[in-house]
Parts: C-alpha cells; structure tokens; sequence
C-alpha cells in the first residue's frame, strides 16, 4: 500500500456507456431507443501505484467501466487518458499492453485448448515482450511469481483447481508487463479459504512490481484488505471516493453508508431485529429517476433531490473525499420529508431487461 | 509467532490435486472411445467397407468395366460370387468399385461445404453486424430450395461428371456448416479468454483461428458425419436418375437402375448395390453418434 | 438453545424428541467414473422446533448434498447407503415416493440459490405460489389466490394484486427470491430448507431478504436449515451452526461460540482465511493443501494432512464428533490446540 503516488496514471473524463436493448429493428418501429445506460458520465483518476477499488451492486457499472479503461469497450462520449496521453478509441497495440485484465470466472478465462505454456508463449511472441530466445526462460519466471511451477507449462487449465487457474490468469496478465492490473471480481467465484492465497499474491505482486490495480467487487471487506482508495458506484455514477479507512468509518453518502450497514459481520446475531439498510429495489438501469438517481430508496431524500442530480463534488476540509450528494457535507435534516421515496405502483415491475417489459 | 500457529499458506505450488467432486462439465471428452458401442460397431463397419473398396483391385481379377456378352446375366458362382449383369461385367467387381468411387466423392464433397461453411459462418459469428446479415441472408436464400431440387437442378446445368457433382453439393451443402459454427462462436465469443485474447492485443484473424476455432469445430465435424450419410445417398440418387458419373464406370446409383429391369430374375444386381449403400450409411451413422456422444462436454 | 446430544429411541416408528429433524449417521455415495464417492459420510445434526441451523462448508464439503438427501431430490447418480432422516419422528429414509411427497409442501419446503431456474418461466407467480395450498391443502381457486395475495403482502412484494398476474422473469432477483419465500411458506410447513438463497443477490438485496426470512421463521415458528459458505451470513441467521469438511462434521455449537471461539482447526482457518468486515488483519492465513479428494480421503482425520497441529494418532483414528461438556461438539482429537492459538491471536497487541 505504500506505492501510492499522487501522479494521476489513468483517468477517465466524462465518459458514458450505453447499450441498445432489444433488436434494433423493433425499436425502430416502436419509435423509441431502448438504450441502457450503464456508466453515464464518469470522472475517475487513478493514481500510479495505488490500489482502487471499484464498488457497487450489479447494474452499478463497475464492470463496464473497468472494460472501457481497459479499452475492451468503446465509450460513447468522454475520454480515457493514459499517462498524460488521451487514448484513442481503437487503441494500438503498444497501449494495450500497459493495461491488462484478469476475470472473475476461472473456468471461462483459460481457452481450453491451450497449454499455460502455450498462451505465455503466443502473448509474448506478438508482442515481442522479450527476445526469441528468451520466452521459455520468461515464462517460467512468470509461473514462479504467481507460486506456480514450471512444470505446469504443459499442462492444460482443466487439471488446475480454481485458484490455480486464477494464478495463471494473473500470470497471463503480467506477461506483457502492463503497469496498470485492472481485476474483475478476480476472487468472488472462489471457495474462502482460497481467496486468501489470491488476495495475498495481488498484494505481494503489487508491492513488489509497483503494479497499479484496479480492482471490481462487490465485498467490501475484500476491498478493506487491499485498497488505499474507493470508488463507490450506482447506476453508473460515482457517488463517493474516498481513501479506504475514511469510507469505512466516515461514509458521507447515504447509499455508502446502507451498504456498509448491509454487510452480515461474524459479530451479527439473529435476534437482531432492525430494518434492512436500505429497502426497495434499485430502478431500472433503462429508466433512471431524473435528479439524484439513488433518491427513491434514500432514507433522507428531500425535495432538491428530485430536481437537481448532485455532482461529484469534495468536501470543504479534504480534496481526497468526494461525494455526490446534496447534504453529503452538511448536517443532515433531522427527519426524512414528509415527501417519501417514489411511490411504487407506477414504477416498472421489474430492472429486469426485457424487451416485453410493458410501458407504464 | 508462536510456535503452534497454523502457517501462512505456502507461495509455492500446491500439486494439480486429483479433482474434488465438482459437479461440473470437466472437459470435452467424456470417456475413453473404444467405450462408446456405437463407435465402435460404426468403426467395424466402415473399416471392413473401406478396406474392402481399397483392396478392391486385390481381391478380384476382374475389370469392373471390361464386358463379357457371352457370360451375361449369370447367377452367382464360384467364379462370380454376385453373378454378373447384363453385358457380362462381374457384379461383385462392379460392387468393390463403385463403392470406392462413391465413397471417394463423398468425403470430398463433405469436405467442400464444410470448409466454406466454416468460414463464412466463422465471419458472420465473429463479426456480426452487416457481415452476419448478408451470409445469413445467402443461407435463407439456399434453405429455401428443397435439397434435391437444388442439386438436381445444379447437376443438370452442368453436366455429368465428378466436377459438378462436387460444385452442386458445395454450393447448397455450406449452409447448415455456416449455421452451426456461427451459433457456436456466438456463445464461444462471450468467453472470458476471448476477452482476454482481445485485451492481449492479438488479432482477429488470430483469435478466430487459435481460439474460437478450435473449440467449436467439434460440432461440425459431428455434422459432417450426418452430411456424408445425406451426400453418399444423393451421389446414388443422381447416379440412378443418370445424372452421375456417366457409364461405363460402376458406380452404386447406376447399378440400380440397370438392374431394375431384372428384379424379378436377378434381383441380386439391385439389390446388393442398394443394401451396400445401407451399410456404409450405418456404418457412418454410427460414427457421427459415437462422436457425439464422446465429443459433447461434460456427463 | 444448543444443538444438543441427539438422542436415541426405539428403532423403527415415530420418535418424539423435541426436536422437528433429526439427522443420523447419514452416508451419500455417488458412482462417478473415478470410483465412489463418498460426498456425505457419517453425518449427524439436530434441529430443534423453532430454531435455526447453519450448515457451513466450502464446495465439495458435503453440505448440498446433505440437503438434497434430506429433501429426496438426489441427482440419480447419487444413494443414501445409511442412516436416517427423522422428521418430527418419521423416517423419511423409510418412506415410499409419493408418501414423500405428500410432506413436501406441508412440512418441509426448499428455496433454492437460483430463483431463475427454480421458477416455472411459463406459469405466472400467483399461479405458483397457490399451486402448493391447492395440492396439498385442498384449498379451492379462490381461497388458494387469497392465500397467494397474503402471502405476497408477507414477503415484501409491491402491488401484490397486479404482481399476481406476471411471470418470473418480469422480477428483479430479489422479488424471484421472495417469491420461493411465499412458495415455501405457502403450505406452513414446520421446516424450510434453504441452500445458498442469497450467494448470487447483490449485499442490500441479500441483506433484505436474511432480515425476511428470520422474521417470517420467527414470527410462525418455522425451524430453518440454512446452507451457506458464507460465515457472517450463518451468524445473521441461526442460533446454530455444524461445519462440514470432506463430507463429515468437523464441528458443531452455537453459532457465536463456534464462529468467535472455534474449537477445531479447519474452523479456525476458515475464519482466519476470510476477509472480515471486523477484523481488518496485516495479511489473511489461507489454509494451506487443498480439499480431501471424496474418493479416497485421508485416513484417520480427513482435515490432517492441511492440519498444523496434526499428530500421529490424526493419521489413524476415526475422528466422530464429541460431545464436549458445554454441548458444544468438536471431532478434533486436539482441540485444545486451537483454543490455545485462538489465546495466542487475543494475547497479540
């Protein structure tokens, strides 16, 4: 965690993915777009060396995100920087290699039919990461560094356990020396006491290669293991960042704090009979309630919250805490308004995407 | 630290361990191939088929084309195990030799769609978009047209012979290989190592041949087997409507046909050649089920 | 309430010990091409009426299929080869099919982790949620809709009357896991089952529907067999938990003294190897080696060989649970050992 540096390596500026839903064909007759804003105009700055989380629920964004930064997907509007340098949409190959991605799923990562060795060697030839000669020697580095042997080069992912596989995953990541490591959920589809191993090596890897990682989870306690900062996401905004401890003990958004309130601690007890964090469901990603987009299941939300959507903005004592939120920095009012959440019955039935979904 | 701690987890390899109980497809194979009955009697079947054909000019004296009107339409004997037909050709010869030649045009014209269909198919899957509608509106184009219609009527414009038996059958054969393997790299593209191959950096071209390729042709090769059985039964057909080879060369299709007219005394010079299509046609069934059964994921 | 010694009465017929099931000895064998598996193997738990059980364990412990044998939907690979399953006293293990069936519903009732799949995607929700009470309660059209709408007001489903009428995939996760709630409840049964309901819920969805369930079990006295991997969840939801490793019980108590005061070394670990909200630590402990191959497991103590404080007698002794004066329960021959690390952690500053 010492790593941190204050230089901004990454950045993304305003940018904002959507995607249609449904054929295009019948949307046209139907006359109206259905489109799915998955990250709606995000601003995000990624320090050299440091390790940030990015968090949410599903529907937040986090995932899709973390793919247009890795330059997987193409942002509709806004930028992405790299080390000063705004990164084209189709970016080249020699920008490709400087950010690089490890999966949730083990079992999808690793092409069946390839030995480890086998897809070290193709990553390293076409791009030329080290001389000819030289590739099986990298290789087996490699496999040393994620705690791996050499004899597993020649053995195929279907004998490796699921941890294993997550090793090589992140071997296959680091095999083009990227300098930023972006993490999807790498630890969520594994048993618990194997976490352990992968988290340890993320952590050891990123202290000893001065690796800068990204890492996507939806578990907390995950994050307060391994990260200097947080991004909170919902519905494809930021709605807090802020350095590890400072979200853990002093969230200044109220979807912060529901969520911190709904983790189940080894400490909870079933007699305990308090209301849930935070009640409802999140809205439809297609019908986003205009204003702040958390207000309808926000246990403070007043009036301006329906008609102004609050910016990101910092406090007025620490440039380091952002919140998107009108009373994230103020004292809160002392009773909800007498205007609850949006009433339920007009909202659609359901997020699900679906292209039947009637229109109320 | 104290000395009874449980340690911190080794850095270094735990071995490949022998797999836990995962309910869980755990590769493409699902057991070894000589357990599979179908397989196997289907691999009995055409090896004793194939090595007959091939061994044809071995086994018989005879010339499947020279003719003999002295010994015509004898029964069989010692001499002519099947007899002979009605200018005097061997029908046992006649039999070996057809069903090399028709087994010979077969697998090439299995082999023809199947490659086109690949990659078209591999194109629309991957690329989507307007590549996807133009190939698949050429499929809907060709499915529209029965088969036989089609071949028949190909077969005709071009003439007999070898060639446009192979051109009829590609041109109308590609589709159902395009539309298998475009399903198949439609879900095979979602994969996380696709992702992965793309975020590394390499190309299209590559992906689709090292990665997506490989992983999906299982399917079509299991087709292919169901294709070889429908393309040796319309070589036959073409042969018997005298759209086939043209004569004097023995060939299954033709056989039949001549023989019809003396079904009533020699049904051997039709029938056998009839019943030799249905063996090698089961022979391969068989094969294409066995196949499944060993190359689709999981129990 | 401790998930006490379980307790032995005549062979044969129903037994009333208080407690609604009873699990004993139960083995599960799967014949796989490796040979036989043996998923569940000597496994024995109480649940007592109104209570709750956690059943912990990573994948390939044993824990679903412990479940699943209890419920009678074994895959077909699979056979129960001994034990017994009492519920309220009738062995269900001794039972026909259909008699079986007749409990499934009024008795005993199962919520599954997938709602997408358990859910009939054809059939509307009111229409499966009455399915239940019109089977097994002989309830008619009308009364059985009545019971639905009460039931959907009961877990939290909006605008039940609308609802009523729409199909599964018009649900967010979270109301399809409400749904199997009320088809659960529908019958009032005495028991539910309930196997990783909330593993594939977003954290505010699953803390919502743990803070439902242990209400409605509360409020109707519904006794609860939860199956999870997830340790803070088991504390959220039950009094008691039983950790399973390698097909066996490694430990079984309380859940407050199990999970804060483990008394076996896989226990232990699992903790520690967790990365808890609380308990922020310089650097997690996995556990070393990886699990027991079901086929051919260690002998003597099937946790030894990733056991630290393993000794001879580990590697050759049968390790059943023992029932410890506080009625806790441990299989570990040393536990002892665990108590002191645990000692050795707090004394740490």
């Amino acid at each position: 965690m010492s790593t941190a540096s204050e230089e901004v390596l990454l950045s993304a500026t305003g940018v904002s993915v959507s995607f249609q839903v449904g054929s295009a064909l019948a949307a046209r007759f139907r006359g109206q777009e259905r489109l799915l804003h998955a990250v709606d105009g995000v601003d995000l700055e990624v320090r050299r060396g440091e390790a940030l989380a990015l968090v949410g629920e599903s529907g937040s964004g986090k995932s899709t995100l973390a793919q247009a930064l890795s330059g997987l997907i193409r942002p509709d509007s806004g930028q992405i920087s790299f080390d000063g340098r705004v990164l084209p949409a189709a970016r080249s190959r020699a920008d490709r290699r400087r950010i690089q991605m490890v999966f949730q799923d083990p079992y999808s990562s690793l092409n069946p039919r390839l030995t480890v060795g086998g897809m070290l060697r193709e990553l390293l030839r076409v791009h030329q990461v080290v001389p000819r000669a030289q590739v099986d020697e990298f290789s087996k580095e490699l496999m040393a560094m994620v705690g791996l042997g050499a004899a597993d080069l020649v053995a195929y992912p279907r004998q490796f356990s699921g941890g294993q596989r997550q090793r090589v995953a992140i071997a296959r990541a680091l095999a083009l020396r990227p300098e930023v490591l972006v993490a999807d959920e790498p630890v969520s589809a594994l048993d618990v006491s194997v976490q352990a191993t992968i988290l340890n090596l993320l952590q050891q890897l990123q202290a000893e290669l001065g690796l800068t990682l990204l890492l996507i989870s939806h578990n907390l306690a995950v994050v307060r293991h391994l990260c200097d900062r947080v991004a909170v996401m919902y519905l494809g905004r930021i709605v807090e960042v802020a350095p590890t401890e400072q979200i853990f003990s002093a969230p200044r958004h109220p979807y912060t704090r529901g969520l911190l309130e709904a983790i189940p601690r080894l400490t909870d007890d079933v007699g305990d009979d308090r209301k849930p964090a935070i009640a409802g469901d999140p809205p439809s990603p297609l019908r986003i309630p205009g204003g702040c987009r958390f207000r309808t299941r926000c246990p403070m939300a007043q009036p301006v919250c329906e008609q102004s959507d609050p910016a990101l903005g910092a406090a007025p004592d620490d440039a380091g805490h952002l919140a998107a939120c009108h009373f994230a920095f103020t004292p809160a009012p002392l009773s909800p308004a007498p205007l609850s959440p949006a009433p339920l019955s007009p909202a659609p039935l359901s997020p699900a995407l679906n292209e039947n979904e009637r229109n109320d | 630290m104290s000395a009874i701690e449980i340690p911190p987890g080794p850095a270094g390899p735990e071995p490949a361990s022998e797999p836990v109980l995962v309910l869980r497809a755990e590769g493409r194979h699902a057991s070894r191939w000589y357990r599979q009955p179908a397989l196997v009697a289907g691999l009995a079947i055409l090896a004793v088929v194939v090595g007959l054909s091939l061994a044809a000019p071995l086994i018989t004296p005879y010339s499947p084309i020279a003719q003999n009107l002295n010994d015509s339409l004898l029964g069989p004997s010692s001499s002519h195990l099947l007899g002979t037909d009605q200018l005097g050709r061997d029908t046992f010869t006649r039999l070996l030799y057809g069903m090399r030649l028709d087994l010979q045009i077969a697998f090439i014209a299995v082999l023809l769609p199947f490659l086109l269909g690949i990659v078209l198919g591999s194109l629309a899957g991957y690329f989507g978009g307007w590549v996807d509608s133009v190939i698949m509106r050429l499929v809907d184009i060709v499915v529209a047209f029965p088969f036989y219609v089609l071949i028949i009527a190909l077969v005709f414009v071009l003439g007999p012979g070898k060639g446009s038996i192979f051109i009829a059958i590609t041109l109308v054969g590609w589709v159902a290989y395009a539309r298998i393997i475009r399903g198949e790299i439609l879900v095979a593209k979602r994969q996380d190592y696709i992702t992965a191959a793309r975020s590394g950096g390499l190309s299209n071209v590559r992906i689709m041949r090292r990665h997506l390729l490989p992983n999906v042709i299982s399917q079509g090769f299991i087709y292919g087997m169901s294709d070889i059985v429908q393309d040796i039964l319309a070589i036959v057909t073409l042969g018997y409507l005298g759209l086939g080879i043209p004569p004097p060369t023995a060939d299954l299709g033709s056989m039949i046909n001549d023989g019809q007219n003396f079904l009533s005394t020699h049904w051997q010079l039709t029938t056998i050649p009839g019943l030799a299509v249905v063996v090698v046609g089961l022979g391969l069934s068989l094969v294409g089920d066995g196949l499944a059964d060993l190359l689709r994921p999981g129990q | 309430m401790s998930a006490g010694p379980v307790s032995t009465g005549p062979v044969g017929g129903p037994v009333d010990t208080g407690m609604i099931l009873e699990v004993r000895d139960l083995r599960v064998r799967i014949a796989s091409r490796r040979g036989v598996v043996r998923a569940v193997d000597g496994v024995s738990f109480g649940v007592p009426r109104g209570g709750a059980l956690g059943l912990v364990g990573e994948s390939g412990s044993g824990k679903s299929m412990t479940l699943r044998a209890i419920l009678g939907v074994l895959p077909p690979e699979a056979q129960v080869t001994s034990g017994e399953i009492r519920l309220d006293g009738v062995d269900l293990l001794q039972l026909k099919g259909a008699e079986v069936n007749r409990l499934r519903g009024p008795k005993m009732a199962m919520i599954f982790q997938e709602p997408m799949s358990a859910l009939n995607p054809v059939m509307r929700v009111g229409q499966q949620i009455a399915e239940g009470p019109q089977i097994h309660l002989g309830l008619g059209r009308a009364q059985a809709a009545e019971r639905a709408l009460e039931l959907m007001r009961r877990v939290g489903i909006p605008d039940p009357e609308r609802r009523f009428r729409a199909y599964p995939h018009e649900f967010s996760g979270g109301m399809r896991q409400r749904v199997m709630i009320a088809i659960a409840l529908s019958c009032d049964p005495e028991i539910i089952l309930c196997d990783e309901p909330t593993t594939a819920l977003d954290v505010t969805i699953q803390d919502q529907i743990l803070r439902l369930l242990t209400r409605l079990c509360r409020e109707s006295g519904v006794s609860l067999v939860f199956v999870t991997h997830d340790l803070p969840v088991v504390a959220q939801v039950c009094h008691d938990v039983a950790v399973m490793y390698g097909g066996q019980l490694v430990e079984r108590g309380e859940v407050r003294e199990v999970l804060l005061d483990p008394r076996h070394p896989y226990t232990l670990g699992l903790v520690r190897s967790a990365p808890d909200f609380e308990y922020v630590r310089e650097s997690l402990v996995p556990i070393p080696g990886s699990p027991p191959s079901l086929v051919s497991p260690p002998s003597g103590c099937r946790f030894h060989p990733r056991c630290a404080f393993a000794e001879d007698d580990c590697r050759v002794s049968d390790t059943p649970l023992r029932v410890l004066p506080s009625g806790r329960a441990t299989a570990c021959l040393h536990y002892e050992r665990t108590l002191e690390a645990i000692e050795a952690d707090r004394a740490r500053p």
